[in-house]
C-alpha cells in the first residue's frame, strides 16, 4: 500500500513540473510576440493620434480615445507617397515579371537540354552564387550613370533582374519532374518550348509561386540599389520615399504623418504574406536571408 | 547534336546576357578599380596603377570605425539571436495551442520594410523637446536615467543597432529552427523517455546534435548577413552615418560612392574588396569548425 | 512480471465536429504472465499499437487500469514504469555509436541507483554480447544493416534491466530472410532473460511461430486470446479464422438443411447440433482430402507444387474470394487432372459462422 502512496506523489510532482514548465514557456514566448508586435501596435497607435495631441503628450498614452485619419491625408497629400507606392509597384511588377522570363528557360536548358558545355556553364552560374551584391554594385553604378540611365525606370530595373539562386532553385525542381514525361513528350513530336510552357511550368507552379513571393518581397523592400540610383524623388521607391519623408517631409517633427506613410508602406507585405502565410514560410525556408 | 547545343545557349542567353552585363563584368571591373590609382570619374581617367586605394582606405578613420561597429554588430548579433531563436524555437516546438499564431507573428519582421519599421524604433528610443521617447520614460520609470538612444553616446547607439538588427534577423532563425526541430524523428525522443533521460540531457545529447547542422549553417549565413548591415543602421540614424560614427563597411562603400562624400569608386571597390576577403575568409573558418563539430 | 490489463480503454477524440471520436482500444482485460512472449496481432489501424503505448506509459488510458505485479501504475509516467521500448525504425541515435547507444540508459540513472563507470560498460557490453552484436561497438548505426541495428535497439531496450520488453513491429523493417532469422533471435533472447515482453504485429506468421499466446485484435475490440495453436484452431469468429493462417482459409456462403452443411447443392459435412440456415463455412486448406467419391466437388483451375506439399487451385461458385487453395501432400498429386477435382472435409478444420454476427457456430465433430 505504502508503494501506491508513493506513485501517487511522483505522479503529482510530474504533473506539477509539467504545469510549471508550460507557464514558463507560455511567458516567454508570448513576451516575444510582444516584442516583436509592440512596434507595430505604436505605428498604429501613433499614426491615428493628431498632430497635437502627440506633441502635447510628454508621456505618450498607450491608446487614443479620438483617433484621426487625417495624418493618412496628409502622407498622400504632402508628400508624393501615392507616387512613391506606383513606382514602387511597377518596379516589383516589372523586374519580377522580367526575371522569370530571364530564369525559367534558363533553368529548363539546365535541367533538361543536352548541350555542350552545359556541366561548365552551371558551375560558373553556381560560383556567381558566392558573389556578394556590394562587390557589383559599384560598378553596375558606374555603368548605370555612364549610360544615362539614373532616374529612370530602365536603370532602376535592369541590374535587378538577375538571380543566380531562383535559378538553381528552379532547376532542382525541373529535375524532379520524371524523365518519363520529356519521352513521353518527345515521343508525341512536342517540341521543347511547348514542352516547356504546357508540362513543366504548370507541374513547378508551387515553386515559381514561391519565387514570385521572394522576389516581390525583396523588391518592395529594396534599398541600396534605388537609393544609388536616383535623387529624383518622382522615380523613388517607398523605402527610399520613407528616408526622404524622415529627413525633410512633413517637417521633421510630424511624427504621426510619418507613422502613417509607414503603415501604408508595411500594409502590402503583410496582407500578402497573410494570404499566402504558407507558401511564404515555406519559401523562405528553403532559399531566403534577409536582403 | 550541334543544332541541339546551340539551342540549350539560346535558351540560355537572357541569362547569360544579363549576368554578363550586371556581374560578371562588374565583378572584373571592381577589382580593375581598385587598383587604379587617382581615378576620376567625370574624365574618366587616373593616374596609376597600385595598392594607394587599399592603403587609403585602411588608414582612413572612418573606415577603422566602420569596421569597429560592424564587428560589433557581428560579434554582439549573430549568438544573441541564434540563441534567442534557438530557445524560442524550443519553446515553440513544446506546445502545441496557439503555436501556429505564435509562428505567424513571429514572421512578421521578416515581411515589413527594414526602413519604415526601423523609424518607428527610432521614434521609440529617440529624445526630443517634446518627449523622452518611450523606452526612455520606462527607464526612468524603474529609477535609470534616461539616455538619448539615436543622437547619444556610443554604446546606446550600438545598443539599438543591436537591438534593431536581431529584431530583423530572428524570424529567419526561428523559421529554420522550428522546422528543423519539427523534422527531428519523435521517435528518439519517445526513445529518451522510456530511459528517463533528464530534460537538460536530451537537449545536449540529443536536440542538439540532431540540429547542429542548421545551427552553423545559420551562424554561417548569420555572419555574412551581419557583416553587410547597412540598410538598418540608415533606417536608425539616417543616412548620414559617419557623422553619426555609426557607419557600417557596406555604408562606407556605398558612402565613397555616392552622395556628399561619394565619387570615389576606387576607394569604394578597395573597401569592398577588403569586406569580401574578411567574409570569406570567416566563412571558410567557420566550415572548417563545423566540418569538426558536426559529425554525421 | 505480471502484467494486468483491467477495462483498458483509449478514446482519441474527433478531430472536428463532423468525425467521431475514434476507440482505439476498448475495454481490453488480460492478465499476461509472468516471463511470457505475447504477440499482439491485428490489421493496421486494430489499436494494438495504441495499447503497446499504453503499456509504456506514452499514452494514458481514458479509463481502465494498468498493473504491473500488484502495483497500479495506470498512471505513472513512462520514464518511472521500468518497461524497455523497442521503436518499429530502432529510433537509434545516429551520431552516437553503438556503445553509447546502450550506455545511454544507464547514463540517465541517478543517485544510488547509478553504477559506476566500468559497471556500466560491463552491462552495456553484457547486453550487446546476448543480441551478439558484441564486435561492433564501435560503429555508428547509419553503418550497419537493418538486423544489426534492430539488435542494437534490443540491447539498448534490455541494458536497464526492464521489468516489462515491448517491440513495436520488430521485424517490419527487414526484409524476408533476416525476418525469419532475427524472430528467432527474438525468442532466444526473451527466453534467456525471461523477461515478460510483449510484440506488435500484423504478421500472423510473425506471431503465430514465436509467441507463448497471441491476442487478436480488431477495431480495438480484442478478438481472442489464447496459444498460437488453439487460437489457430478454434477461433471464435470469421475475422479470427481468416487472419490466421497461410494460405489463408477458405469461405464459402453455404447452408444448413436437416443437420448437414450445403455448399451449392451439395452436402458436404454432417454438422450435428446446428440449426437449418445460411452460414458461413470456412474450411482450412489442409482440411480438404483428396477423395474420388468425396461429397465435395470443385472446378480445377491449376495445381502449384511447393517442395513438400502442392496446392490444388480451384473454383466454385459459393466461394468468398478469388480461388479456393487446398493443401495435400505432393505425392498425391498424380490423382489430380481432368476439369473437376472432388474431396471429402475434415470435420475439426471446417467452421461455421453465423452470416449476420459472423460468431462461431459450433457443432460436435
Amino acid at each position: 500500500m505504502e508503494n501506491k502512496l508513493d506513485f501517487d506523489l511522483l505522479e503529482k510532482r510530474a504533473a506539477q513540473k509539467k504545469a510549471l514548465s508550460r507557464c514558463v514557456i507560455y511567458f516567454f514566448l508570448v513576451l516575444w510576440a510582444l516584442m516583436v508586435l509592440f512596434p507595430f501596435y505604436w505605428m498604429v497607435l501613433t499614426s491615428v493620434k493628431s498632430y497635437s495631441s502627440y506633441n502635447s503628450e510628454y508621456i505618450p498614452s498607450f491608446f487614443t480615445l479620438n483617433p484621426t485619419l487625417q495624418n493618412y491625408a496628409d502622407a498622400f497629400t504632402a508628400v508624393p507617397l501615392g507616387r512613391y507606392f506606383l513606382n514602387t509597384l511597377i518596379f516589383t511588377l516589372v523586374t519580377t515579371g522580367l526575371m522569370m522570363v530571364v530564369i525559367i528557360p534558363a533553368a529548363f536548358a539546365f535541367a533538361r537540354l543536352e548541350f555542350k558545355g552545359k556541366h561548365l556553364a552551371f558551375t560558373f552560374f553556381l560560383s556567381l552564387m558566392m558573389i556578394p551584391n556590394e562587390l557589383v554594385v559599384i560598378t553596375n553604378f558606374v555603368t548605370i550613370t555612364n549610360l544615362h540611365l539614373r532616374n529612370t525606370f530602365t536603370g532602376l530595373i535592369l541590374p535587378s533582374v538577375t538571380s543566380v539562386f531562383y535559378i538553381y532553385l528552379l532547376k532542382e525542381n525541373f529535375e524532379q519532374i520524371p524523365d518519363e514525361l520529356y519521352r513521353a513528350a518527345q515521343v508525341d513530336g512536342t517540341s521543347d518550348f511547348k514542352y516547356l510552357l504546357r508540362v513543366m511550368i504548370p507541374i513547378s507552379r508551387p515553386t515559381l509561386t514561391t519565387i514570385v513571393i521572394l522576389k516581390v518581397i525583396e523588391c518592395w523592400n529594396a534599398y541600396v540599389w534605388p537609393r544609388l540610383i536616383t535623387d529624383d524623388p518622382r522615380y523613388y521607391l517607398v523605402s527610399n520615399g520613407i528616408q526622404e519623408i524622415r529627413e525633410n517631409g512633413f517637417g521633421r517633427e510630424n511624427i504621426p504623418a510619418m507613422m502613417a506613410a509607414v503603415v501604408v508602406i508595411s500594409v502590402p507585405l503583410i496582407v500578402l504574406f497573410l494570404v499566402f502565410r504558407k507558401k511564404v514560410m515555406a519559401g523562405v525556408s528553403r532559399g531566403g536571408t534577409k536582403g | 547534336m550541334k543544332k541541339n547545343s546551340l539551342k540549350g545557349w539560346l535558351y540560355l542567353l537572357p541569362a547569360m546576357l544579363f549576368l554578363g552585363c550586371f556581374m560578371v563584368y562588374p565583378l572584373i571591373d571592381v577589382l580593375i578599380y581598385s587598383f587604379e590609382e587617382g581615378y576620376n570619374s567625370a574624365s574618366q581617367t587616373y593616374f596609376g596603377v597600385g595598392l594607394y586605394n587599399y592603403s587609403y582606405v585602411l588608414r582612413d578613420p572612418y573606415f577603422l570605425q566602420a569596421v569597429k561597429n560592424t564587428f560589433l554588430l557581428v560579434i554582439i548579433t549573430v549568438p544573441l539571436s541564434t540563441g534567442i531563436a534557438l530557445l524560442i524555437s524550443l519553446g515553440l516546438n513544446a506546445i502545441k495551442p496557439l503555436k501556429n499564431l505564435f509562428q505567424t507573428i513571429y514572421f512578421l519582421p521578416y515581411v515589413t520594410n527594414t526602413l519604415a519599421v526601423g523609424l518607428v524604433f527610432m521614434i521609440l528610443f529617440k529624445k526630443t523637446a517634446y518627449t523622452d521617447g518611450l523606452v526612455n520614460l520606462l527607464i526612468q520609470a524603474f529609477g535609470g536615467s534616461s539616455v538619448d538612444f539615436i543622437d547619444g553616446p556610443y554604446w546606446a547607439k550600438m545598443f539599438v543597432l543591436c537591438f534593431y538588427t536581431i529584431w530583423v534577423v530572428m524570424p529567419f532563425k526561428i523559421l529554420i529552427l522550428t522546422s528543423a526541430l519539427a523534422s527531428v524523428n519523435p521517435d528518439y525522443y519517445r526513445a529518451a523517455r522510456m530511459d528517463a533521460t533528464g530534460s537538460f540531457r536530451v537537449f545536449h545529447k540529443i536536440t542538439l546534435p540532431m540540429i547542429s547542422p542548421m545551427i552553423f549553417y545559420l551562424i554561417i549565413t548569420g555572419f555574412i548577413g551581419a557583416f553587410k548591415a547597412y540598410s538598418d543602421a540608415i533606417a536608425l540614424f539616417g543616412t548620414d552615418l559617419n557623422a553619426a560614427g555609426m557607419n557600417t563597411i557596406v555604408g562606407y562603400v556605398y558612402d565613397m560612392l555616392y552622395g556628399n562624400s561619394g565619387g570615389y569608386p576606387s576607394y569604394a571597390s578597395a573597401a569592398a574588396l577588403i569586406l569580401f576577403a574578411i567574409v570569406l575568409t570567416i566563412t571558410c573558418v567557420n566550415l572548417l569548425i563545423s566540418r569538426r563539430r558536426v559529425h554525421y | 512480471m505480471k502484467v494486468v490489463l483491467q477495462n483498458l480503454t483509449k478514446r482519441f477524440p474527433a478531430r472536428s465536429k463532423k468525425e467521431k471520436d475514434v476507440i482505439a482500444v476498448n475495454d481490453f482485460n488480460f492478465e499476461i504472465p509472468d516471463g511470457k512472449l505475447i504477440g499482439l496481432l491485428g490489421p493496421s489501424g486494430c489499436g494494438k499499437s495504441t495499447t503497446l503505448n499504453l503499456i509504456s506509459g506514452l499514452e494514458a488510458p481514458t479509463s481502465g487500469h494498468i498493473f504491473f505485479g500488484e502495483d497500479d501504475v495506470t498512471r505513472l509516467p513512462p520514464e518511472m514504469r521500468g518497461v524497455g521500448l523497442v521503436f518499429q525504425n530502432y529510433a537509434l541515435y545516429p551520431h552516437l555509436t553503438v556503445l553509447e547507444n546502450i550506455l545511454f540508459p544507464l547514463q540517465n540513472l541517478k543517485g544510488k541507483d547509478r553504477p559506476g563507470k566500468e559497471e556500466m560498460l560491463e552491462k552495456a557490453r553484457e547486453a550487446a554480447k546476448l543480441v551478439q552484436i558484441d564486435g561492433l561497438l564501435e560503429r555508428r548505426p547509419g553503418e550497419m544493416s537493418g538486423g544489426q541495428q534492430q539488435r542494437v535497439a534490443i540491447a539498448r531496450a534490455l541494458v536497464k534491466r526492464p521489468k516489462v520488453l515491448l517491440l513495436d513491429e520488430p521485424l517490419s523493417n527487414l526484409d524476408a530472410r533476416l525476418r525469419l532469422q532475427t524472430r528467432e533471435e527474438i525468442r532466444r533472447i526473451q527466453q534467456e532473460t525471461g523477461i515478460t515482453t510483449i510484440f506488435v504485429t500484423h504478421d500472423q506468421d510473425e506471431a503465430m511461430s514465436i509467441s507463448d499466446m497471441i491476442v487478436v485484435m480488431k477495431a480495438g475490440v480484442v478478438q481472442q486470446i489464447g496459444q498460437p495453436q488453439d487460437v489457430y484452431d478454434d477461433p471464435v469468429n470469421l475475422f479470427v479464422a481468416t487472419f490466421l493462417g497461410t494460405p489463408p482459409i477458405n469461405v464459402f456462403d453455404a447452408s444448413v438443411r436437416s443437420e448437414r452443411l450445403f455448399i451449392g447443392e451439395e452436402p458436404v459435412l454432417p454438422v450435428p447440433g446446428v440449426k437449418d440456415g445460411q452460414v458461413v463455412a470456412a474450411i482450412r486448406p489442409e482440411g480438404f482430402v483428396l477423395d474420388e467419391k468425396g461429397p465435395f466437388s470443385l472446378e480445377l483451375r491449376r495445381v502449384e507444387v511447393m517442395g513438400r506439399d502442392t496446392s490444388v487451385v480451384s473454383v466454385h461458385p459459393a466461394m468468398r474470394g478469388v480461388t479456393v487453395r487446398s493443401i495435400i501432400p505432393s505425392r498425391q498429386k498424380g490423382a489430380v487432372g481432368g476439369n473437376r477435382v472432388r474431396f471429402s472435409l475434415l470435420s475439426e478444420k471446417v467452421f461455421l459462422f453465423d452470416r449476420e454476427t459472423e460468431a462461431r457456430i459450433r457443432f460436435d465433430a
